[in-house]
């Protein structure tokens, strides 16, 4: 019996230790991820900010602070070349922002009409279930292969002349938007399953149409859930590299597109080529335009996760 | 009498008729709208269908040009599509994609999976509300940013530990690109397994305290198993963006395509030779330019396996409570 009880109180000690070990580890384990966003965005400020020797004879800090942000103007405003002090990013920007405002007209009204359909009118059986098994698929495709499918589809029309567009800013926009598609449809079904059964039976039940029911209270109270997904999208499509490449993005272009069917650039794009230059005074150049996208991106993300987090509080 | 009778019949009926117009128009307007709705579905049909015919007919295409077998494309070790006589084996790139998987999972998976028990057992909630955020932002970075800090970062510190030892350190190397891609999946791990954990249901867990288990036992011995398919379902889909990860690895482990174990030296992944052919300046019709299309449709094969078998062992394993 007394045996017994020191096994007992010696095992719950381990236990407690075990235990304590164990929370540790995790506690460590979620802080990495952080520190590690930490980490990222110092490295890129320090490599961008002009270099200051060790110790106080370099200069302050907010003379630092605001030669970075002379940089970044400098880059903003000029355009691709080859000489590192001559460089800067219009042209990516430029594009980038076309391709993000026809993105955002072709792409995501589509993804959002898809995911209505799927949630507020499809019949459930057996096709539903295939088109949402396929879309869970797609969604897992690496973008690299929708680089592939816009090469062959819009740039070379399927080897038939009067289909191809050629390595345009269309081809790399609808691109784009077949890339963020699932990303769309599957953030609008679920903000559209969050909206509550009683708000449509009662719609129905004064007499509207379906269309009606969606457009005039289904939409409205699954809107902001849906501007979550939108964003969301919207910002994979800025940050993507790999599929422009294979759409023929181009990394050193002297002007930027006028219309859609002018050649262009991308930010990421004209980023990776510069990277690849050799010799260290476009560490800089780099490191600058690894600011300005990382600035664009972590804004519309944190848009996005406010606007949700605040949403699921009062829903 | 008769005439306003009559007046308000005719008005009654008046009003009818544009009831009844106004009813067709929506109708009509119903028919439009769903078959919109039902066309914007099959966009995303069309898609898969696309990937599928683009990558299968070229892929035949490359096969009959280049006038190599499946199994030698499949098998052979030796990728020197430059080379007078080229060859085409894959399995080089296979080798780097394996590693490059392997390594990144080594760290994401373990680390993604304390932080998500973390999140959903130990946190505090205001801790949470924050932390969490906060890993979703880590998922919004780009990956050309990963592969830059890669380069600039990682590698520099790996030659700082290694080179001591004698061990050299190339330029672009194997285990950067690990490390980047391991720290660009946790969050994906770290979210997904979270939200799997948090729906167990609290009575399993307060029946456990109830017993006299610590956190610790609560944790990984009643949430962990009773959440384990929903675990291993997001360690495939990490895995399965490790294996279609391209930037990071591009700028981060190099292009040379061979079979080493050592990840101090650079290797080649599918999708890094897929960057490099349309790079290059090959043309449309050469075996070179057509094998981009082979190693396209070996590497959508790959994930797709990936992805279906998460999606399986999600549905088929799944503890239903009520």
């Amino acid at each position: 019996m007394a045996d017994d009880r020191r096994d007992f109180r010696s095992n719950r000690w381990l236990r407690r230790v075990l235990g304590a070990c164990f929370g540790g580890v995790c506690l460590v384990a979620t802080f990495l991820g952080v520190l590690v966003l930490a980490l990222l965005l110092w490295s890129v400020v320090a490599a961008a900010m002009p270099s200051a020797p060790m110790g106080a004879t370099g200069p302050s800090l907010s003379v630092r602070v605001r030669d970075l942000f002379h940089l970044l103007g400098e880059l903003i405003s000029r355009i691709n070349a080859s000489d590192a002090d001559a460089a800067g990013y219009r042209v990516g920007l430029v594009s980038s922002l076309w391709l993000l405002a026809l993105v955002a007209v072709t792409g995501i009204p589509v993804g959002i009409a898809a995911g209505v359909y799927l949630e507020e009118y499809a019949p459930t059986g057996r096709i539903r279930h295939l088109v949402q098994t396929n879309i869970a698929n797609l969604a897992g495709v690496p973008s690299i292969v929708y680089g592939i499918l816009g090469l062959a589809l819009f740039v070379r029309g399927y080897g038939i002349k009067a289909l191809a567009l050629g390595p345009v800013l269309i081809s790399g926009v609808l691109t784009l938007s077949l890339l963020i598609l699932p990303i769309i449809v599957i953030t609008t079904q679920e903000s559209l399953r969050a909206v509550p059964q009683s708000l449509r039976q009662a719609a129905l039940a004064l007499g509207a149409t379906r269309w009606q029911v969606v457009r005039d209270h289904v939409l409205p109270s699954a809107f902001p859930g849906i501007l979550t997904g939108t964003i969301l999208g919207l910002s994979r499509a800025i940050g993507e590299t790999a599929p422009l490449l294979m759409v023929g993005a181009a990394g050193s272009l002297d002007r930027p597109p006028r219309t859609p069917l002018d050649r262009y650039s991308a930010l990421p794009i004209e980023i990776y080529n510069y990277a690849h230059e050799p010799g260290a005074e476009f560490r800089v150049v780099v490191a600058g335009g690894i600011l300005i996208l990382v600035a664009l991106l972590l804004t519309m993300n944190s848009v996005a996760i406010v606007i949700r987090h605040r949403y699921r509080r009062s829903a | 009498m008769l005439s306003s009778a009559l007046e308000v019949s005719s008005r009654r009926s008046a009003v009818a008729e544009r009831w009844a117009g106004h009813s067709r128009y929506l109708a009509y307007w119903e028919a439009a709208v769903t078959l919109g709705l039902v066309l914007c579905t099959v966009v995303t049909v069309l898609t898969t269908l696309g990937i599928v015919a683009v990558l299968g007919v070229e892929t035949v295409a490359f096969f009959s040009q280049a006038k190599i077998g499946i199994g030698e494309f499949l098998f052979g070790t030796a990728l020197k599509p430059d080379a007078t006589s080229p060859r085409f084996g894959v399995l080089p790139l296979m080798w780097g994609t394996f590693l490059i998987a392997a390594g990144s999972s080594a760290i994401a998976l373990p680390i993604g999976l304390f932080s998500a028990i973390y999140l959903s057992e130990y946190a505090p909630r205001r801790l949470r509300s924050v932390l969490k955020p906060t890993l979703e932002l880590l998922a919004g970075i780009p990956t050309i940013v990963y592969g830059y800090l890669a380069l600039v970062l990682i590698t520099p510190i790996l030659k700082q530990i290694f080179e001591p030892f004698g061990l050299r350190v190339e330029r672009f190397n194997a285990l950067s690109a690990c490390i980047v891609v391991g720290v660009m999946i946790i969050p994906l791990v770290s979210s997904l397994s979270e939200d799997v954990l948090s729906a167990v249901p609290r009575g399993l867990r307060e029946a456990a305290y109830g017993l006299g288990a610590t956190r610790f036992e609560v944790s990984t011995r009643v949430v962990l198993p009773a959440g384990l398919s929903g675990v291993c379902a997001s360690f495939i889909l990490a895995v399965s963006r490790a294996v279609g990860e391209t930037m990071a690895v591009v700028m981060a482990a190099g292009m040379v395509p061979k079979i080493t174990l050592n990840p101090l030296t650079s290797i080649e992944t599918m999708t890094t030779y897929m960057v490099q052919v349309i790079s290059g300046d090959a043309s449309y019709g050469e075996p070179k330019y057509l094998s981009l299309f082979a190693v396209g449709l070996t590497l959508f094969a790959v994930t797709l396996c990936l992805n279906l078998i998460s999606n399986l062992v999600l549905r088929r394993f799944r503890e239903v409570y009520h």
